[in-house]
């Protein structure tokens, strides 16, 4: 019966094909489109935006050598207060370590020193490694047993093995392969120390002030 | 097509009316009773069936479980708890649970065993493996999944660790890993997404490539110990003349394999639930906790030859990269295999040395992925993963050159 509605003859086949193909096309645009709320939800939503706002720690109660443990963003923060020994130690074992100058590892650009850190007594640290995200555990003793006679101090990550220093720089032979990550941080006063927000006050001011205490801290080496 | 059996006796009454609207007569004539299986099949045979049945059962104790469990950071690891203390049979409903879900990774690993020593997923069954592959990778995404969500700790640094393996993609990384757990840590969105995918995604897509994985085998049929054709010798009836019909033969072989199944199956769940630490891991006995990483993490034990391979390499992505490949290219197994012969039974020495070495190198990465970290392990684990991949990417050279037995006609079989 089709055949009185419709001729072989009458069909222009490239032209069906066409329009069979601008339908799907259109189709599967509308598909992309109707999936990106589906996709969007997945994100960090607005709750979880609020709570990571910048946290705040007071540090005047730690003692040099000491490390408290803080959470910004869900993410356990390390704040280690330095004795002017283990800062003076740092350089040493640049050799042995991927990244001694901090190229390839993330941290702000006030933190991009031999320290890393905006003040050279105290490091902040993402405590998460860098290779899947485990807590790397204080050794901060020397010649530690746990990690090796030639340890210089420092951290160790039970999961997978990598080494860190009192900087968070990551030794040869650890399966990480980059330092251990720096959130943005400024020192609102002398020991009060606000997580979350960068020194971006005065840009040339941080770098210098940056810069003379990496002066500093060569210095004392 | 509808292959109805011209009965003498025509069904009558309910039947007839049933099969006026739903061909359920033919249904059992095409799939079962006329579907032939070689007849020389042996305990190997067991693992299909097998893992359909534990997965039905994964899905009747999962229904319970909901019941009772509710996802949620502050709340998941006590409805847990609820479960196993103060729930009426709760802790049997779970632990049923807890062991079904090492017992499917036992069977699915054995069934793919069988499929590797006797050629199965060689022409025209390619696409059977290629499906079976593709179960077996949601299968480890509802495993994992389903980890996380008692909240123990190493739910918690198990989730943290699997999940950050996707930040080392480059450039999409960081972002791809905050939208995965819709938060800066490893959160309530986290588990309750992993809920979700668990009890509801997955399980379908698992019950559509296991339906897809069926139909392709009905099309090609099973191979056999002997990895000849059955179709190719066809009796006057035009049944192969070396199969035997799926019902009532195997149908009850199965049962059989079911039952001896269930007691070892049982007397874990009975007596050894969490398996010395290997099904249901020490540190998930307490809450998760972000700011404590358990001394040593390691996946459950169907993971660990995979988690050997990653801490194997110094390099975070190429640790990454080279975890997947030992995945990916299983995928390739159809088109590596370049022997005349499919099963090892005709092959040469060659083959069954290097499945026995695949073996060997299988389950030592598995103990070793169990272990701390220590050097001579992490030299004994990069060795293995070079044999592991050695025994994939020299399977062209090796099954082509080396000498093989000539196939038999008919399958061997011993009634």
């Amino acid at each position: 019966m089709s055949d009185d509605v419709l001729n072989a003859q009458d069909t222009d086949p490239s032209r069906r094909k066409f329009l069979t193909a601008a339908t799907a096309a259109v189709g599967a645009v509308g598909v992309v489109f109707a999936a990106v709320p589906f996709v969007a939800s997945w994100k960090p939503s607005e709750r979880a935006r609020a709570l990571g706002a910048p946290t705040e720690i007071d540090l005047s109660k730690l003692e040099p050598g000491q490390m408290v443990v803080s959470t910004w963003r869900r993410q356990p923060i390390y704040v280690v207060r330095r004795t002017p020994e283990m800062v003076a130690a740092l350089p040493k074992h640049d050799a042995q370590l991927k990244d001694p100058k901090s190229a390839e590892s993330e941290q702000p650009d006030y933190a991009k020193n031999e320290a890393r850190s905006l003040k050279s007594e105290f490091l902040v640290l993402y405590a998460t490694c860098t290779h899947l995200g485990c807590l790397p555990k204080q050794h901060f003793t020397p010649g530690d047993p746990v990690v090796g006679a030639d340890w210089p101090g420092g951290f160790f990550c039970p999961c997978h093995g990598s080494r860190f220093d009192l900087a968070g720089r990551v030794f040869n032979g650890s399966p990480a392969s980059t330092n251990l990550r720096i959130p943005p941080h400024r020192f609102e006063q002398e020991t009060l120390l606000m997580i979350g927000v960068d020194t971006a006050a005065a840009p040339a001011a941080a770098a210098n002030a940056s810069g003379s205490h990496s002066h500093g801290s060569g210095g004392a080496a | 097509m509808a292959a109805v059996p011209e009965n003498n006796a025509k069904p009558a009454g309910f039947r007839a009316w049933l099969n006026k609207r739903m061909p359920i007569d033919a249904f059992v004539a095409e799939q079962l009773t006329g579907y032939y299986a070689p007849k020389n099949f042996n305990i190997w045979y067991f693992f299909g069936s097998l893992a359909l049945m534990v997965f039905v059962m994964q899905i009747l104790t999962g229904i319970f479980l909901t019941m009772h469990y509710k996802p949620g950071e502050a709340i998941a690891f006590d409805s847990v708890e609820y479960i196993m203390r103060e729930v009426e049979w709760g802790w049997l409903i779970r632990y049923l649970h807890s062991t079904g879900a090492s017992f499917f990774f036992i069977v699915v690993y054995l069934h793919m065993f069988r499929a590797m020593m006797y050629g199965s997923y060689r022409a025209p069954r390619e696409l059977l493996w290629l499906l079976g592959m593709a179960l077996y990778l949601a299968l480890m995404a509802e495993a994992f999944m389903g980890y996380v969500l008692p909240w123990g700790n190493m739910s918690y640094w198990g989730a943290q660790v699997i999940v950050n393996l996707f930040g080392t993609i480059p450039v999409i990384g960081p972002g791809l890993v905050e939208w995965i757990r819709g938060d800066y840590g490893i959160a309530d969105s986290t588990l309750n997404r992993f809920f979700a995918l668990h009890v509801v995604a997955l399980p379908f897509a698992i019950a559509l490539l296991v339906m897809l994985h069926l139909v392709a085998l009905r099309q090609t049929g099973s191979n056999n110990p002997d990895g000849i054709e059955i179709k190719a010798n066809l009796g006057k009836d035009g049944k192969p003349v070396d199969g035997i019909p799926f019902h009532p033969y195997y149908t009850v072989k199965d049962i059989v394999g079911v039952g001896v199944f269930l007691a070892i199956f049982c007397a874990v769940v009975f007596f050894a639930p969490t398996f010395g630490g290997l099904f249901l891991e020490p540190p998930n006995f307490e809450p998760a906790n972000p700011l404590s990483t358990p001394t040593h993490i390691a996946p459950v034990w169907y993971f660990t030859s995979f988690y050997a391979m990653l801490r194997a390499v110094p390099n975070q992505q190429m640790g990454a990269l080279i975890m997947l490949a030992a995945i990916v290219v299983l995928f390739f197994l159809p088109w590596l295999d370049r022997s005349p012969v499919k099963s090892i039974r005709y092959k040469g020495w060659m083959s069954k040395l290097w499945l026995g070495v695949f073996v060997v190198t299988f389950f030592a990465l598995s103990y070793l992925g169990l272990q701390p970290v220590d050097p001579l392990y992490t030299l004994l684990a990069r060795v293995f993963t070079v044999l592991y991949f050695a025994f994939f990417l020299l399977m062209p050279f090796y099954t082509r050159f080396e000498k093989t037995r000539p196939v038999p006609q008919r399958v061997t079989y011993h009634a």
